[in-house]
């Protein structure tokens, strides 16, 4: 096609090429696990939506998913795996335990890993269906396309 | 079977053991702190051969008006039979002899049992906390912890509206 061209708008072309290459890290401590495998498998399969490439260092991931149940004695590793993270970076808690805590409200549990580390999208269940966890990572697809970071190289 | 046993173990140890139940298939007995180390030991050899603990664990009854007690699931695997041991322990800075020197599975149960409920196992090889972490205080299984009490390892954040 000679001399066909398109305009488009910088953000809008870097958050369409970043809502497709999400890098995940599976952060998997309970029962939970068990649906976020047959999510990533063959007949749910997580790489229609371009989140196909599980990382298993976070260094290398981009979108952490807490899939099951984080206690205060787990949290720091949490926090840590949050932290080894490079920018931009997105956080999705996985099943009703990395909410809020779920049926497990005790001396051992963290009520909601919010209360460690910031989270982007949350789906519930107990556990989730595949389902709910392709309609969460569609929701985390449109806030990333929608997001208006700051550029800090533009701005020197 | 059940009365054998029970007749076996009461003439061998007279004194410090008391039948709780001789229902078959749920055999109790129930044991002296100060003999406990005996009764298990001879439990263990011959003629009962109870080689295998199941589990060991401690019930907080000072609800009720008593101690600790703690509970013993023997197995033996050549009369294919189980056998429940209870031993009670004080309300106040409860202590049992170690089995870890008999049953090598004895040394993990009772750290847990010490974390959880604070029982000191006299002659453990290395007893401190296995579940919860460096700095937790109190045991959190004992009827006086509070309920609602959390120690968490890192300033929370408050949640996100």
């Amino acid at each position: 096609m000679k001399g066909a061209f398109l305009t488009t708008r910088f953000e809008h072309v870097l958050g369409w090429a970043r809502k497709y290459s999400l890098f995940q890290y599976p952060f998997i401590t309970a029962c939970c696990g068990i649906e976020y495998m047959s999510t990533a498998c063959a007949h749910y399969d997580l790489d229609r939506f371009g989140a196909g490439l599980t990382r298993f260092s976070p260094r290398q991931a981009d979108m952490l998913l807490v899939v099951g149940t984080v206690t205060h004695k787990l949290a720091p590793v949490l926090k840590t795996v949050y932290d080894q993270m490079t920018e931009p970076k997105w956080v999705v808690a996985f099943g009703t335990c990395a909410v809020s805590g779920g049926i497990y409200n005790n001396y051992a549990v963290v009520q909601g890993i919010d209360r460690i580390i910031p989270v982007d999208i949350y789906i519930p269940g107990c556990p989730p269906r595949p389902e709910s966890v392709l309609d969460g990572l569609i929701k985390l697809q449109e806030k990333i396309q929608n997001q208006r970071p700051e550029w800090r190289w533009l701005k020197t | 079977m059940a009365e054998n046993l029970m007749r076996v173990l009461t003439e061998r140890f007279p004194s410090g053991l008391e039948v709780l139940s001789d229902a078959p298939g749920d055999e109790v007995v129930a044991v002296g702190a100060a003999v406990l180390r005996d009764v298990m030991t001879w439990l263990k050899g011959p003629p009962l051969d109870y080689a295998m603990l199941l589990d060991l664990t401690c019930i907080d009854e000072r609800p009720l008006g008593r101690g600790f007690t703690m509970v013993y699931h023997l197995q033996s695997l050549s009369r294919n039979h189980r056998l429940r041991v209870k031993v009670g322990l004080a309300a106040e800075s409860p202590a049992v002899s170690s089995l870890a020197g008999l049953w090598k599975n004895a040394n993990w149960l009772e750290r847990e049992v010490y974390d959880m409920f604070g029982v000191t196992f006299v002659g453990h090889p290395d007893l401190r906390r296995i579940l919860m972490y460096e700095g937790f205080e109190g045991f959190p299984l004992r009827k006086d912890y509070p309920l609602r009490k959390r120690q968490p390892r890192l300033k929370e954040r408050a949640p996100d509206a």
